[in-house]
């Protein structure tokens, strides 16, 4: 046996069929209904406008469940029992109205199974992440928030509080229960009442949030949930009873409600996209910075508004950091997401699928050069993109601008520290960044220069109830998370 | 006219952009007269090219002002308000009650002590579950459009710049469209306060022909604004919808502008500061 | 040579790298969601039960441990078919011989601890002495400690230069090198203290010796992996992994099984280039296999 051998060729790893894992499917049934109507008043209750929508699983393209769509009237309805049940909920001792929220996180723990297939069911995104990440966290968010709501006094010094009222909440189909949690907990935790629109491709555990809040008997109309597409929720957030909206999801889209609301005196929180710089300094840390740019980049498949999506590499390692980001893509798996070994998922959407391939499309006409190290065949349904880079990427490049929304990043390269930033923040947009570099002092001045509102040094697409989060810029207004979450949901009084 | 008579000189007030005092480019101005109906002075009237050049030295200059630190920050604030109690007669001569002219000396004394306390009243660190050290730091907005009320001419303003300007904002301003001499006399302070060329340009002139155009540069991040109807608090919400600027509109009116419960508040600072939460990993 | 040699050696022949602690952790916990059932948890155990450096290292051992120990390396599970022989038995230096009879004739190798086991605390002229003895005895495969005291003072040039003797003297003998990452304390000593061996010449790197409270965690075993693979990258030598201590259950066992096959690749799914260091490890694994490929759990009776 002779331990050293030297090959004559160039040194490879072979990340082959050596050891074939079996599918490891999550095979928990869960129940769906084969129609869910709209939540109002502690109550299902089919659409006033007739309508309805089939959502599907991204993965088999099979339907799933029909789900009414909410008109005018519907939303009138919704909007109308939030208001009904605001006086009694905000005079709740505040002490009880945690409670709820307690009751609430509890039982989404107990029912993390259940809930985690569904969203991997209807959205796509790996069962791993919805079973360690989504549901634990719209979990611990509930938790978070549950012990402010009888502490609200200590969050703003020297001023009395009171909720803002009727709260119209939007938010999109990247993490569905948790974008729930993230607009319902402080929502409720601040005495407010709220109707929520989930995304029209995911309503399904919104819908089941829905039931559990009839488990845990909390009382009718403090969360009312109507579904349905764009025409919903602009119904929602125009409605002139509404005190607030919150909204998640595109600039764009945004930007309209921004538009709608003006001189209404209506409160607005926006977190809307991003195309956040990942810098790596040749200082790094570089295997943790690699395992940065995959998380970063291809966690939920790159349907993250806080995507590192444009990596900046000090150019004396890029050649380095691209040897190394192509041997880690060479294990992700991408494929089934209920099978337990699953990387990546499927594309949410028919639609989000064609806007990736092409941005993909003009990212190669422009230059760029694509490469896609990851291996296996892609099933033959469902929506599905192999998780990808671009090299030679121009700062003017439409794919370094503009926010792709999927598995896609733009590498570019800089020289100095100042050209780093200068590149960093050459955006219209401001959510998120991420610096390695194993120099502290280094790490900060960037970290300050930097316009985003959540700096990731070290690290990327960290979460946590108590952290706030959101943008600068383009990026949107307010905070969702920590203490700064509750001031979108508070009036302040002298 | 007897010859014992001196035939006074007519200050033409300009405009004050990048630290200096340039003439309106419009070539517009406008008589202001005393009580008596003499006048006393002419005063630009602003044109949107004005406006622009203005937020064009804002954006050159707020970098710089942002990293000066909190403790010269407050110096300069501080500077401000001593060069403002010289010229309390001035204001007194413009129209300025005694009272308005003596708050607005406080207020920016005020903010001249914030400036170096409020990151620790609107920041704060995060216990998140994970080996993480989380923070949130309050960070200047950037370039801040401020259009002043009618009323409370020098009060209103410097109640709206000193908040934003105390947190490492740059700051363009139309003053008053009523009693504009306050506004350029304040230029006058600016001038000889050691604020840094382009931190703060102050137009005068006519905000209805001026606010469309303070919501929709795309380089103007916020708006600080007081006195404003529905209408015109329509048109500045607008911005938000060109580039998500950061939009606050103060509804108070006359004797509110002296509660310095509210107005010295570091509520009023939140408004133009960025939250940026920073994360980094403890291990060894 | 001398103890604290100051001339330049393989210690300089590559640039330190650093490890951020949390992302790295953060990785090598992902390794533990794989999910490996059926067909590859079998394939999967019989390469643990063959890549397994069956060990007694007690102060206790007599002739009679060390056969039963040989009895069990050579025929690990009576009566389940297709399970393999072990890799390696590896035994104190005074059991060398003794075991190399055992399992003459066999695939097993014999590895020993020389050097001055597990402190290293004596003179090397000493250690080296050991280590000829044991290659002389008939050893296959020498596992060395470092000396942490030289390496922790910044000595790295002695470091370096024992391991190279070492490997001298070892002859055909394959040099594993224990690096003691317990006492090594960070995770850039880990790294570091790997491409030092690595550079030397060891032909395994190895964990720990087993008498550390803070042995084989997932962590540092991804960080020694990471130096193999960069040695691998740069200069196309394959280097060995050896994890030892602590490591008690099939399900651990396969979690590194996977991080070798996600960090190293297929290459390295192979006695030749993994080991684990284990002593009761074995009884584990071939409790799972027996499950596997016999139904009910075994009773803690069924296994010898």
């Amino acid at each position: 046996m002779s331990t050293n051998s030297t090959n004559s060729s160039t040194p490879a790893l072979d990340f082959g069929q050596k050891w074939k894992l079996d599918a490891a499917p999550e095979t928990t049934p869960v129940q769906i209904a084969d129609e869910y109507g709209l939540f109002i008043n502690g109550d299902f209750r089919a659409a006033l406008s007739g309508q309805t929508m089939v959502t599907i699983n991204p993965a088999t393209e099979e339907a799933l469940a029909q789900f009414a769509v909410a008109g005018l009237a519907d939303v009138d309805a919704a909007v109308a029992a939030a208001r009904k049940a605001l006086p009694a909920w905000q005079q709740l001792p505040a002490v009880e109205r945690g409670k709820y929220l307690y009751r609430l996180a509890r039982r989404l723990q107990e029912r993390a199974r259940e809930f985690a297939i569904l969203e991997t069911m209807d959205g796509g995104k790996p069962i791993k992440e919805s079973r360690d990440v989504d549901i634990p966290e719209a979990a611990k968010h509930f938790f978070y928030h549950a012990g402010w709501a009888d502490k609200l006094d200590y969050a703003f010094p020297n001023r009395q509080v009171e909720p803002v009222g009727v709260c119209a909440q939007i938010i999109p189909w990247n993490f569905p229960l948790l974008m729930a949690a993230w607009k319902i907990a402080p929502a409720l935790a601040c005495g407010n009442t709220v109707v929520l629109k989930p995304a029209e491709t995911t309503p399904l555990t919104a819908l089941r949030l829905a039931e559990v809040l009839q488990e845990i008997k909390l009382p009718a109309g403090v969360v009312n949930i109507v579904t349905g597409g764009g025409e919903t929720g602009a119904a929602l957030a125009n409605h002139p009873d509404v005190n607030k909206v919150a909204f998640t999801g595109s600039t764009e889209v945004g930007k309209t409600l921004a538009a709608a609301a003006a001189g209404t005196g209506k409160k607005l929180t926006l977190e809307l996209g991003g195309k956040s710089p990942h810098i790596i300094m040749e200082d790094a840390c570089l295997d943790q910075a690699i395992e940065g740019v995959i998380q970063g980049i291809y966690f939920n498949q790159g349907h993250v508004c806080c995507a590192g999506s444009r990596l900046l590499v000090q150019e004396s390692i890029l050649a380095e950091v691209m040897q190394r980001l192509e041997l880690r893509m060479k294990t992700l798996r991408v494929g089934n997401p209920l099978d337990k070994n699953t990387d990546v998922g499927a594309i949410n959407s028919a639609a989000q699928l064609q806007i990736i391939q092409d941005y993909i499309r003009v990212g190669q006409e422009e230059g760029a050069e694509l490469c896609t190290p990851t291996q296996g065949e892609l099933p033959e349904v469902g929506f599905w993109q192999a998780p990808c880079f671009f090299k030679g990427v121009q700062p003017v490049h439409t794919i370094a601008r503009e926010e792709i929304f999927g598995p896609v990043l733009s590498v570019l390269s800089f020289r100095t520290p100042e050209e780093a930033l200068q590149r960093a923040n050459q955006s219209p947009y401001g959510l998120a960044a991420g610096i390695w570099t194993d120099k502290g002092s280094k790490m900060f001045s960037l970290a300050s220069r930097i316009k985003a509102g959540v700096v990731w040094c070290n690290s990327y697409n960290r979460f946590d109830a108590a952290s706030p989060f959101g943008g600068f810029k383009q990026s949107g207004f307010g905070r969702e998370g920590g203490r700064h979450g509750l001031r979108a949901y508070l009036n302040l009084k002298s | 006219m007897s010859s014992s008579e001196r035939l006074p000189i007519l200050k033409t007030f300009k405009l004050f952009i990048n630290g200096a005092f340039p003439r309106t480019e419009s070539g517009r101005t406008m008589i202001v007269n005393a009580a008596d109906g003499a006048a006393i002075a002419h005063l630009c009237l602003a044109s949107r090219k004005d406006l622009r050049n203005a937020v064009a030295a804002a954006r050159t200059a707020q970098s710089g002002w942002q990293k000066r630190s909190a403790y010269n920050k407050g110096q300069v604030l501080y500077r401000m308000a001593e060069m403002l109690e010289g010229k309390s007669a001035e204001f007194l001569g413009a129209g300025c009650e005694p009272i308005e002219i003596t708050e607005a000396i406080d207020r920016l004394v005020a903010f001249a002590g914030w400036a170096d306390k409020y990151p620790q009243i609107l920041g704060c660190a995060n216990p998140v579950a994970g080996p993480f050290h989380n923070f949130t730091i309050p960070e200047a907005t950037g370039v801040v459009g401020v259009i002043a009320p009618d009323e409370l001419p020098l009060l209103g303003l410097i109640s709206l710049i000193a908040p934003v300007l105390c947190a490492g904002n740059s700051v363009v301003a139309l003053g008053s469209s009523a009693q504009p001499l306050p506004t350029a006399l304040f230029a006058e302070v600016c001038a000889t306060s050691d604020v840094p060329a382009g931190v703060v340009n102050l137009l005068t002139g006519q905000v209805y022909a001026l606010i469309a155009h303070f919501a929709s540069p795309r380089d103007v991040d916020a708006i600080h604004a007081g006195g404003c109807n529905t209408e015109d608090t329509r048109t500045l919400d607008m911005g938000a919808a060109e580039n998500l600027k950061r939009v606050t509109v103060r509804d108070l009116v006359a004797d509110q502008w002296y509660q310095r419960r509210d107005c010295h508040s570091p509520y009023w600072i939140e408004s133009f500061v960025e939250m940026k939460t920073l994360w980094h990993p403890l291990a060894t | 040579m001398t103890a604290a040699s100051s001339h330049s050696s393989s210690a300089d022949n590559f640039k330190r790298r650093r490890v951020d602690r949390v992302a790295s952790d953060g990785r090598a916990a992902s390794f533990t969601t794989r999910s490996v059932k059926n067909a590859a948890k079998i394939q999967g155990l019989r390469w643990v039960v063959s890549m397994t450096d069956l060990t007694t290292l007690e102060g206790k051992d007599s002739p009679q441990t060390v056969r039963a120990l040989c009895r069990k390396a050579l025929r690990p599970a009576v009566g389940v078919d297709g399970i393999p022989a072990v890799a390696a038995v590896c035994v104190y230096p005074a059991f060398v011989a003794l075991a190399k009879e055992c399992v003459a004739g066999s695939s097993v190798q014999v590895a020993s601890v020389a050097t001055s086991f597990p402190s290293g605390q004596a003179p090397l002229a000493l250690r080296l002495e050991e280590v000829r003895q044991v290659v002389q005895d008939g050893a296959d495969e020498v596992d060395m400690v470092i000396s942490r005291g030289a390496f922790l003072a910044g000595d790295k040039h002695r470091v370096s230069d024992e391991i190279s003797a070492v490997k001298t003297a070892c002859g055909a003998a394959h040099l594993k090198v224990i690096l003691e990452t317990g006492e090594l304390e960070t995770y850039d000593n880990v790294r570091w203290a790997s491409d030092l061996a690595i550079h030397a010449g060891a032909d395994f790197i190895k964990t720990s010796t087993g008498k550390v409270s803070l042995a084989a965690i997932m962590g540092v075993i991804l960080v020694m992996l990471e130096a193999i693979r960069d040695h691998f990258l740069s200069s196309g030598k394959m280097i060995g992994m050896k994890p030892a201590g602590g490591i008690r259950s099939a399900k651990e066992a396969l979690h590194y099984l996977i991080m070798v096959k996600e960090t190293l690749g297929d290459a390295w799914l192979s006695p030749q280039w993994f080991r684990f260091g284990a002593s009761s490890l074995l009884d584990d694994v071939l409790r799972q296999l027996r499950k596997q490929e016999l139904g009910p759990y075994t009773a803690h009776y069924d296994v010898y």
